[in-house]
C-alpha cells in the first residue's frame, strides 16, 4: 500500500465527482437545483461507452455523451423554468429517467469488451516535481489535466467576468437581473445546460478513462448525489469543490487497498483477516458526505455564507417577491 | 388579466397561433387533477414507446406482456398484489412525509433496515423459533416499525439541528443500509456460505391465502399474504392521521404555508423529526412485511428499488393515503411484469418517464391554457 499510489488514484477518480460538481456549481449559481446529476452521468457514461464501442473514436464518445447529457437536462430546464415545478421533484425524475433510459439504451454493453480509451501521459517538466508530480502529473488520463485548468477557468469565470455577474445575479436576484435587461430565462435555460454538459462529462470520464467499461447502475454508484453534497460543501465555490472532489476520490481509492496488506504501520490489519469489515468500509463515503454537510452548514451559519438566494424558487415575471 | 408564457413575446409569425396560459383562479372541477393524472400516464407510456421502439424492441408487445403478466390471471393478479404490498407502505411513507415537504428519498435504507429488525426477530433471536405465529407477527412488527423510525429519526434530526438536506443524507443513508445489511448477510447470519440467512420457521412467516387452500379450494396456490392486511390498516390509520388528527392538519399546514405555521406557534423542527420517524416507520413496515411474507429470509437484493417507486406512487396518488392502494396494484403490475422483460431497464424507464409527464402535468393544475389565434391578440 503505498500513500503516493493511493493518492495518485485518488485525484483521478476524484477528477470525476469534480466535473460534476462544477457543472452543478454552474447550474446552482443560475438559481435552478437539478438533484438530476446522477441520472445524467450515468447517461453521459453509457452514451460515451456505446459510441467509443460503435466508432472506435472516444473522442467522439466524449462529445457525444456531453451533448446526451446536456439534451436530457433540457428536460429539467423546461419542467422547472417554464412549468414552475418544484425543482427537488423534477431532479427526481430526471434521475429516475436518465437511469431509466441509461439501462434500456445500454443493455448489452456490458460484454462489449475492450475499447480503445483516452490516452493518458505524464507531463515533462513537472512530473519531475518531488510528490507533487507523482500525485499530480504522473500518467494521468487527459481528462484529469483538463479537470486541473477547469478549476481556475471556472471560478475566475464566475468571479470574475461579466458573463458570470449575470450568473450570479440571476441566481441571486433574478428580478433585478430581469430589470437590468438580462434575459433570465435564456440564462437559466444555458446553465442547466451547461451543468448537463458537465454531467455528461464526468460519465464519460467514469467509462472511458477511470474505471472503463458499463456496469449498468454500478458505473456511478452514486456518486452524483455525492457531487450535490460536494456542490453543498463547496458553498458554491469551484475551488473549494475541486479540494472535497480529490479528497473524495482518495478516500474512494484507500477504501480500495486498504484491504490488500497484511500490515498496517506494523500492526495487525483487521480488513485483511476479516474481508466482510469491507462493508463498513464501503460505508465511509457516503457517511463522509452527510459529516461533511454537518460541518459545511455549521461553518456556513458562522460565516453567513449561504445558497444562491433564489435557488429552488421559479422567477414569474411580473409577480412579487423574488 | 391575460398573461402569457412566462410572458415572453413569442416572434415567429410563420405559425398564426400562439399559446397563452393563464393563472387559474376558479375551483377545478374534482374529476380534473384525476383525468390529468391519466392523461400524463398514458403520454408516458407513448414516450415510452418511442424510446423502446428507438432501443430496438417491440412496444406494443412489451406491453401487452406486461398487462397479461400481471392482470391476465387470478394467480398473476395475487402475485401483483403481493408486489403492491410493499409499495402501499412505502408509498404511504413518501405521502406523509411530502406532505409536509420534507424530501425522504430513503425509504429504500429505511425498508431495508426494517426487513434487518423483523429479522434480527428470528436470527438473533428475541423470541425462540417454538413461538406462536401471533406473537411473531406482532414482535416482526413492532421491530420492522422501530428499526424504520430510528433509521427515520437520523436525517430527521440532522434536518432540524444541522440544516442538512433531507435528499442528500436519506440517499447516502439508503448506501449504508444496504451495505450493513450485506455485512450480517455474509459475515453474521450466514448459511454454509451462502449470502443469505438461514430459513425462518413456519410460525414466523405471515399466513398466506394458499395456507388455506385445503379449506377453501380457490385459495390454493395464491400467494397474497397476511401483509395486505396490515397495509390496509397503515392506510387507515395514516389517513386518519393526516387528516382527521391536530398532528395531521399542521403536518398539512406547514407543507402548504411554513410562514403561517411559525406564527401559529408550530414546532416545525419536532414535526420535522417526528415524520420523518413515521414515515421511516411505514418504510420498514414494507420491509418487514417482505422479509416474513415473502422471503422468509434474510438476503441480499430483496427490493427491485421499493423505495423509489413508493415516491412516485406518492407522486401519482396526489399524497392520497387510499389513492396509494390503487396506484401501488398498478405499478405492482409493472414491477411484477418487469422481471420478464428485456431489455431489464424497461420498468424504471417507464417509471421515469411517468414521474416527469406527472410533474410536467401538475403546470395545468395551476395554469389554463389555450391556443389562439394570432390574430384576435394583436
Amino acid at each position: 500500500m503505498d500513500i503516493l499510489i493511493i493518492l495518485q488514484a485518488g485525484v483521478a477518480s476524484g477528477t470525476v465527482l469534480l466535473f460534476a460538481t462544477v457543472g452543478g456549481i454552474f447550474n446552482e449559481r443560475s438559481g435552478i437545483m437539478n438533484l438530476g446529476l446522477e441520472g445524467m452521468m450515468l447517461f453521459g457514461a453509457m452514451s460515451a461507452f456505446s459510441v467509443t464501442v460503435s466508432t472506435g473514436n472516444p473522442w467522439l464518445g466524449v462529445l457525444v455523451a456531453m451533448l446526451a447529457a446536456g439534451l436530457l437536462s433540457q428536460i429539467h430546464a423546461f419542467i422547472t423554468i417554464q412549468l414552475q415545478a418544484d425543482q427537488v421533484v423534477s431532479g427526481l425524475a430526471l434521475t429516475f429517467l436518465g437511469t431509466g433510459i441509461s439501462l434500456v439504451l445500454g443493455e448489452g454493453l456490458s460484454k462489449a469488451g475492450v475499447v480503445s480509451l483516452l490516452p493518458a501521459f505524464s507531463v515533462p517538466l513537472l512530473s519531475h516535481i518531488p510528490i507533487i508530480g507523482r500525485i499530480f502529473f504522473t500518467n494521468q488520463s487527459i481528462l484529469v489535466y483538463v479537470g486541473y485548468l477547469i478549476v481556475p477557468l471556472s471560478w475566475y469565470y464566475i468571479n470574475r467576468t461579466r458573463p458570470g455577474l449575470h450568473l450570479r445575479a440571476v441566481g441571486e436576484y433574478p428580478a433585478a437581473a430581469d430589470a437590468l435587461g438580462i434575459n433570465v430565462y435564456r440564462l437559466r435555460y444555458f446553465y442547466v445546460f451547461v451543468g448537463g454538459l458537465f454531467a455528461g462529462l464526468s460519465g464519460a470520464t467514469i467509462s472511458l478513462a477511470i474505471s472503463p467499461g458499463w456496469f449498468s447502475e454500478l458505473t456511478t454508484a452514486g456518486q452524483g448525489w455525492i457531487a450535490i453534497g460536494l456542490i453543498i460543501f463547496s458553498q458554491w465555490n469551484p475551488v473549494r469543490a475541486a479540494f472535497g472532489a480529490y479528497v473524495f476520490g482518495a478516500l474512494r481509492r484507500l477504501i480500495l487497498d486498504i484491504q490488500g496488506p497484511a500490515l498496517i504501520f506494523g500492526l495487525a490489519n483487521p480488513f485483511y483477516y476479516n474481508p466482510y469489515y469491507g462493508f463498513f468500509l464501503q460505508m465511509l463515503p457516503y457517511a463522509f458526505t452527510i459529516i461533511v454537510l454537518v460541518l459545511g452548514s455549521k461553518e456556513a451559519v458562522k460565516k453567513r455564507l449561504g445558497a444562491p438566494a433564489a435557488l429552488g424558487t421559479p422567477y414569474i415575471r411580473g409577480q412579487r417577491g423574488l | 388579466m391575460s398573461e402569457q408564457l412566462n410572458a415572453q413575446p413569442v416572434r415567429r409569425r410563420l405559425i398564426p397561433f400562439r399559446i397563452v396560459a393563464e393563472p387559474r383562479i376558479e375551483d377545478l372541477p374534482k374529476w380534473y387533477p384525476f383525468v390529468l393524472s391519466v392523461g400524463a400516464v398514458i403520454v408516458a407510456l407513448l414516450i415510452g414507446a418511442i424510446v423502446l421502439a428507438i432501443g430496438g424492441g417491440n412496444p406494443w408487445r412489451a406491453y401487452a406482456h406486461i398487462a397479461r403478466a400481471s392482470f391476465g390471471s387470478i394467480g398473476v393478479f395475487s402475485d401483483t398484489i403481493v408486489k403492491a404490498i410493499p409499495l402501499i407502505f412505502v408509498g404511504l411513507a413518501c405521502s406523509v412525509a411530502f406532505r409536509m415537504k420534507l424530501w425522504n428519498i430513503g425509504a429504500e435504507g429505511q425498508f431495508y433496515m426494517g426487513a434487518f429488525g423483523a429479522s434480527a426477530v428470528v436470527l438473533l433471536p428475541i423470541l425462540p423459533a417454538t413461538a406462536p405465529t401471533w406473537l411473531f407477527i406482532i414482535t416482526m412488527i413492532v421491530a420492522g416499525l422501530l428499526m424504520g423510525a430510528i433509521y427515520g429519526f437520523i436525517p430527521g434530526i440532522l434536518k432540524a439541528r444541522f440544516n442538512v438536506n433531507e435528499v442528500i443524507s436519506t440517499l447516502m443513508l439508503n448506501y449504508i443500509a444496504v451495505a450493513w445489511n450485506n455485512y450480517f448477510i455474509f459475515a453474521v447470519w450466514t448459511e454454509g456460505g451462502f449470502q443469505m440467512s438461514k430459513m425462518f420457521p413456519q410460525n414466523a412467516w405471515l399466513p398466506r391465502l394458499t395456507d388455506f387452500g385445503s379449506e377453501i379450494p380457490f385459495f390454493r396456490g395464491l400467494t397474497t399474504h397476511f401483509g395486505l392486511v396490515i397495509a390496509l390498516v397503515a392506510v387507515v390509520i395514516v389517513w386518519f392521521i393526516m387528516y382527521k388528527s391536530k398532528w395531521g392538519y399542521e403536518i398539512r399546514l406547514i407543507g402548504d404555508n411554513p410562514k403561517a405555521a411559525t406564527y401559529a406557534g408550530i414546532p416545525i423542527k419536532r414535526h420535522m423529526v417526528y415524520v420523518m420517524m413515521l414515515s421511516g416507520a411505514l418504510a420498514g413496515l414494507a420491509g418487514m412485511s417482505e422479509i416474513s411474507g415473502v422471503v422468509h429470509r434474510l438476503q441480499g437484493a430483496i427490493s427491485p428499488g421499493y423505495g423509489f417507486t413508493g415516491i412516485i406512487v406518492a407522486w401519482l396518488a396526489k399524497l392520497n393515503p387510499f389513492a396509494v392502494i390503487l396506484v401501488s396494484v398498478l405499478f405492482g403490475g409493472l414491477i411484477l411484469a418487469g422481471r420478464e422483460i428485456q431489455p431489464s431497464g424497461v420498468p424504471k424507464m417507464i417509471q421515469g418517464v411517468i414521474l416527469v409527464c406527472l410533474i410536467a402535468s401538475d403546470y395545468l393544475i395551476r395554469y389554463k391554457v389555450r391556443i389562439i389565434k394570432e390574430s384576435t391578440v394583436d
